[in-house]
């Protein structure tokens, strides 16, 4: 059929969110709308004439799946403002709690919202009707992030102890050795599972992304370092707003991410495992090795393998933060409020989470600006949409359309504003 | 058909939603409102709607009413029960690509990992939009809703 469009509805939910229109024209894609993804804009005016206290926990209503990494961006952020700097096992248990966060957000996109459409099942429902024992593995893995989360946040969503300077409350030793048993039976079904994703089968398809990610001196990137690209840029987070911005896009209500001069990029996992696996540890960089994952990975639907081999990290720094600890004297560092501008960026699960505070003199949040990861990706998931449908554009409708969300699933977009494509609408 | 609540079935009052979407947050808000009536007695929570997490929050000897603000196309403020003990749910339920409420009510029976109870009730949103608050028909159900469910754990049969 040379004359199509394909239009992506959502189900009526969250009404005017999350829909994609794909139109041909004479065998060709004359135009990809995609709109997944608000930007937390209302997050933005309602921190306005707040305490600064109030960031963590307001951001971490962001999102239900990556509270955690909404918190340390706005801490980070307001640390900056302040001149603090939270370090020691402080430091470490704010990066045990975000590995907490990669397994429970990997693992759940990896198992029940990934695997589904290379294993043939359209959902992870129908999947669990035929293999009920991957399922339970991926529950059980899953809900050791979940347990991580809760010891160290008090409460699984939207957790209550982190706090600008540290914690309200850390943890004994004992509680986090409780861990130790879990994390290591945990680390072994992550390299099972890298192991298994490398095993399914990918279309071709090669994309020349402009990767942005953190990157730190020592560590693969989860709180804090430099913001770096596969073209080359290398720039302190607070340069962020030089080089990137949201352009207003006509066809939607969302802003989209572009850097100045290059246009489109790509944050999440593929970018921050392109530009860091030399950080990764060496069980992970092992694990990747055995699969064959080397080499700049630019298949987007091999971000499969990537969560997995981030998820086996996961567990690997957990349980070398936990074989280390030592409770701290205090629960957090002392907390002095002045005015001023504070930068603060993170990698969640699904990218670079950037947050920048200007704070007044009473310690009151004057205006924020937040950019998360599913927003910067939006061109280029349109990009990658454009090219998947032009590369299948004889199939039946019904499986253009399937191949359409895939190509959008692949990056993993954020749970509590992501699209819900049911209706399809044919003109 | 009359089914005994067996005593040794402990109550569970979970309430799903988020607080910065208006309507959203009436699963929250109809908890709340039930601890404070019902004090520290039942088990109660507030949870985001994540599917795989909820259905970690029960065991098999659990009765739970789960509680959700509802899109079904019904005028706003309809209250809905459904016994998802018993019944599968209806397709309209289901958002096909997140993993919420009713993947994880579905999922559970898959994996035969069902409480002994499982009720959903909720009240038929009006707005989802961004925003704190519920609207006013909304509003008016949350005391509606939490009487039917002290009631119904207090008796020993449910109809």
């Amino acid at each position: 059929m040379k004359n199509r469009i394909i239009k992506v509805d959502h189900l009526a939910r969250v009404e005017g969110e999350g829909s994609l229109f794909v139109k041909i024209t004479e065998g060709q894609v004359v135009d990809v709308k995609l709109r997944i993804f608000e930007p937390p804009r209302f997050f933005e005016a309602f921190l306005r004439d707040r305490e600064y206290t109030e960031a963590p926990d307001i951001t971490a209503r962001i999102c239900g799946i990556c509270p955690i990494a909404y918190q340390m961006s706005a801490v980070h952020a307001v640390e900056d403002a302040f001149g603090i700097s939270v370090e020691g096992q402080l430091r470490e248990l704010r990066r045990l709690i975000y590995c907490g966060e990669w397994i429970e957000s990997h693992v759940l996109h990896i198992y029940m919202l990934h695997a589904p459409d290379f294993l043939g099942y359209e959902d992870a429902l129908m999947m669990a009707k035929d293999k009920p024992q991957l399922v339970e593995k991926a529950l059980k893995l899953k809900k050791i992030g979940n347990d991580i989360v809760a010891l160290l946040g008090g409460r699984e969503i939207h957790p209550i102890n982190v706090k600008v300077g540290g914690f309200y409350r850390v943890p004994s030793k004992a509680e986090l050795r409780s861990l130790v048993d879990r994390l290591r039976w945990g680390r072994d079904a992550a390299v099972e599972t890298a192991q298994l994703t490398a095993t399914l089968d990918f279309p071709d398809f090669d994309v020349e992304y402009e990767f942005v990610s953190l990157r730190h001196p020592e560590e693969y990137p989860m709180n804090g370092g430099r913001i770096v690209s596969s073209s080359g840029l290398d720039i302190a987070i607070k340069e962020f707003e030089f080089h990137f911005e949201e352009r207003h896009v006509a066809h939607s209500n969302a802003l989209h991410g572009y850097e100045k001069g290059k246009g489109a990029y790509c944050v999440g996992p593929l970018a921050r495992y392109n530009l860091n696996f030399d950080k990764l540890s060496v069980l992970a960089q092992q694990v990747a090795r055995d699969i064959k994952l080397t080499g700049q990975i630019r298949n987007q639907f091999k971000s499969i393998i990537v969560r997995s081999i981030e998820t086996v990290y996961a567990f690997d720094e957990a349980l070398r933060i936990v074989e280390q600890y030592e409770p701290p004297a205090e629960a957090s560092v002392p907390v002095e409020p002045k005015a001023g501008i504070g930068f603060g960026a993170s990698e969640a699960p699904r990218g670079m989470l950037y947050h920048r505070y200007r704070i007044g003199d009473n310690g009151m949040i004057r205006d924020a600006k937040i950019v998360p990861p599913t927003a910067q990706n939006q061109p280029t998931i349109e990009n990658d949409v454009r090219k998947f449908v032009t590369q299948n554009i004889d199939l039946p409708r019904e499986e253009l359309t399937w191949k359409c969300e895939q190509a959008v699933r692949n990056y993993d977009p954020c749970i509590s504003c992501a699209t819900h494509f049911v209706r399809l609408e044919v003109e | 058909m009359k089914k005994d609540v067996p005593h040794s079935c402990r109550p569970i009052v979970i309430g799903i939603g988020n607080e910065f979407r208006s309507d959203d947050a009436l699963g929250i808000l109809v908890a709340r409102e039930f601890r404070r009536r019902a004090g520290e007695s039942i088990s109660v929570r507030e949870m985001s709607g994540e599917g795989t997490s909820l259905l970690e929050s029960w065991g098999p000897d659990d009765c739970v009413w789960l509680i959700d603000a509802v899109s079904s196309g019904s005028p706003p403020g309809t209250i809905h029960r459904i016994d998802a003990t018993q019944t599968q749910l209806p397709a309209w339920f289901f958002s096909s690509h997140a993993f919420g409420v009713a993947e994880a009510v579905e999922l559970a029976r898959t994996l035969g990992r069902l409480p002994r109870r499982l009720i959903l009730c909720g009240i038929e949103a009006g707005e989802f939009k961004e925003g704190v608050g519920l609207s006013d028909r909304v509003l008016r159900s949350v005391p509606e809703l939490v009487t039917m469910i002290q009631e119904e754990l207090k008796s020993e049969t449910i109809a």
